[in-house]
This record gives C-alpha cells, sequence and structure tokens, in this order.
C-alpha cells in the first residue's frame, strides 16, 4: 500500500496542540506515552498529576485504565503517539469493555515513529485509530485536524456515556526534547500524594 | 442459607477471600481453566472490578494505573501468558510499583499438549530475571498462606510477587 500524503492536511504542530490540550486542565490526571508526548506534556508545563512515560511502549492506555477505574470521578487523559497506540491497540478493546466515563486517549498521530528516525507507522498506510476505536464499542471518537476544533474537544466535558478517544493529525514537525523528572519511584510518588496516598 | 447447603470451600475461594480481606478491588485477567471459578467469584462480587484483557501485558500496565489511584490489583493469567509481559514489568521495576499476579501452571503435570512446556519452563527464570519474586503452590492448603502473604507483603511495602499455582493443584487436563 503506498504512503498516502495525509500528514499535509493538517496544520496542527504537536507542541502548540498538547499546550491546548492542557490549558484549561482543571484537576485532570494525565498519563502520556514514551517519546514525544511525554516532552510535549512536560513542554506545557510540569504538574503533579502527570505521570510522564520513558519506557513501557504500548502501556500508556492500560495505565488510564486502571487510574480511570480508581478515580471514577476525575478525568483521566491519556495523550500518546500513533506508534505506541499502535503497539497497545488491543487496549482500546480492553477499555471499551470497560466503558469508563471518566476516561479521554488523546492520539497526537504524525504517521511516523518519531525518536526512532521518522519511520512511517501503520497510519501513514491507512489504519485509522480512531475506527479502530470505534470499532471497538468507543461511543466518541473523532479525528481532529484544525486547532479550533482542537480547542473546542479539549474544553467541552465529555458528554458520552462511555470514553472518548479523539486522533489529532499533527505535523511532522520535531521541536527539541523537554525532559521532565526520569525518577519513576519520584514520579509514582508525586502523582498519588496529589491525591492524598501517602507512599508507602 | 442452611449451612448444610453450602458448596465446600475450595482453593480457590480461599484466593477470593484473601481478595476481600486485602480490599483487592481490580482483578485484570486473560483466562484459564485453573482461574476459572475465582473469575466467575470475581465477577459477582459487588466492589470488585474484573478487566478482561487481550493480552497479559495490559494487566501489568492497568496494575499499575490502579496504585497510582490509590486501589490495589491483582493480575490473574496462565503461564503462556507470562512471556508476554516482559518488557511491561520495567514499569513495575522502574517504578517500585507494588505487583501480585497468580500464574496458573500449564505444561508441567501430566501435560497433553506439549506446547505448553516451552513457556511453563521459562515462567519462574522470566520472573525472576524481571525482578520479581516467585512463591509456588503445590497442595491446597498451601494457597491461603502463600497469597495472604503475598499480598501483605506487595501493599504493604511494594514488594513484587508472582504465585505460581502447580498444575498438580490445580489437576492435568483431559482431552
Amino acid at each position: 500500500m503506498p504512503e498516502t500524503t495525509m500528514t499535509l492536511t493538517t496544520k496542527i504542530e504537536r507542541r502548540d496542540a498538547v499546550r491546548r490540550i492542557l490549558a484549561n486542565r482543571g484537576e485532570t490526571i494525565v498519563v502520556c506515552g514514551l517519546g514525544s508526548s511525554t516532552y510535549d506534556v512536560f513542554a506545557a508545563g510540569d504538574d503533579d498529576r502527570n505521570f510522564y512515560l520513558w519506557g513501557a511502549m504500548g502501556g500508556a492506555v492500560m495505565i488510564g485504565l486502571g487510574l480511570a477505574i480508581a478515580q471514577p470521578d476525575k478525568p483521566v487523559l491519556v495523550i500518546t503517539g500513533d506508534g505506541e497506540a499502535l503497539m497497545g491497540m488491543g487496549a482500546l478493546a480492553s477499555v471499551a469493555a470497560q466503558n469508563p466515563k471518566n476516561l479521554t486517549i488523546i492520539v497526537l498521530d504524525n504517521a511516523h515513529f518519531g525518536e526512532t528516525g521518522m519511520q512511517p507507522s501503520h497510519t501513514a498506510h491507512g489504519v485509522e485509530l480512531a475506527e479502530v476505536a470505534t470499532a471497538c464499542g468507543f461511543e466518541s471518537t473523532q479525528t481532529i485536524v484544525d486547532y479550533d476544533s482542537l480547542d473546542a474537544y479539549s474544553n467541552t466535558p465529555n458528554a458520552a456515556n462511555g470514553p472518548r478517544l479523539a486522533v489529532v493529525k499533527i505535523t511532522t514537525d520535531n521541536p527539541d526534547r523537554a525532559l521532565p523528572n526520569l525518577d519513576g519511584i519520584y514520579i509514582k510518588n508525586r502523582l498519588r500524594s496529589s491525591l492524598g496516598f501517602q507512599p508507602v | 442459607m442452611n449451612p448444610q447447603n453450602n458448596p465446600p470451600q475450595r482453593w480457590e475461594d480461599d484466593i477470593f477471600d484473601c481478595f476481600v480481606r486485602h480490599n483487592v478491588s481490580q482483578i485484570p485477567y486473560v483466562p484459564d481453566a485453573g482461574h476459572a471459578h475465582l473469575i466467575r467469584r470475581v465477577h459477582h462480587q459487588p466492589g470488585m472490578t474484573p478487566l478482561v484483557l487481550t493480552t497479559e501485558e495490559e494487566g501489568v500496565a492497568s496494575s499499575c494505573g490502579a496504585w497510582l489511584g490509590g486501589q490495589k490489583s491483582v493480575l490473574l493469567m496462565q503461564s503462556s501468558g507470562v512471556g508476554n509481559c516482559i518488557n511491561m514489568l520495567s514499569l513495575v521495576s522502574n517504578c517500585n510499583f507494588p505487583f501480585v499476579t497468580i500464574v496458573s501452571m500449564r505444561g508441567e503435570w501430566g501435560e497433553f499438549n506439549h506446547w505448553q512446556v516451552p513457556m511453563s519452563r521459562a515462567t519462574p527464570g522470566s520472573f525472576e530475571l524481571m525482578g520479581i519474586d516467585v512463591k509456588r503452590c503445590d497442595t491446597p492448603q498451601d494457597v491461603a498462606p502463600t497469597v495472604d502473604a503475598a499480598l501483605y507483603a506487595a501493599f504493604a511495602s511494594e514488594q513484587k510477587i508472582a504465585i505460581l499455582l502447580s498444575q498438580r493443584l490445580i489437576g492435568r487436563k483431559e482431552w
């Protein structure tokens, strides 16, 4: 299958996108996939409620699911890339089986594996993750290619009776890395403390 | 209910009772016949959330998410799924998450399907390579104290423990 020119149809840049998504985050807990998503979330402003991943590829959505079930009254947002989401694609089925209304998944889709040399990913070959989520049973799925739609999405509470997934098509721009703390124990305890759980 | 009508307590019920006593609330699983009774009980218990998975590593990640949100989780799987978890166990290690999994063993006692044997043989070593302590239950009497001790150690001091339920305990699968 030939590579598509899908990425040319968006003007959304990843770092602006994440800054806009998180501008009015309130008490949202954020889990971000390894690589650029983690850098983007950190660049938008460090926060006790950010859980940065530096590894565990394919795990972001399921970490978000465990959190969303444990904290049903708080919004949980997973921000990850197309490569990380593709590795854990079965997780979309597992999320749909639970149907947590407080979970939102945003996939930053540049159709490439950015951290490893910009090899085209499956979404460059036509895989549409929003349609995968729809097929799994997500009531709310959306593909976003402009900032106005992104702002509207980010500032609107979830009206669906279950989880939401949005694919944000982004350009292949590659901003400088912004590196959050690498210490997973610190990041874990910081998030738990923000929810009222003391370190063990 | 008349006590005479109660079904006899099985070792699977001992595991369930430990979950209740330790307030374990999220139970992700890839099913196995050896876990079927326990999974049924979890599905009928208010306050417990069973999570059916497409692959075992999902349950490693969801268990870490549960702890971030203040809940306790135990992953149920069979030995053939342990290899699927290897890289995700780096999350447990790097962040020092508490972790408990209960693994029903295939491929080790009168196994007809020898396709189960290689991963069965590699199961204890796989966990040990990733820094997970391995405990084993060979008799029904082993189960309650082993599960109770593991849940206590994991959630009181963020330890990582895999409990292997031997195929001799579970019973040979008849073909």
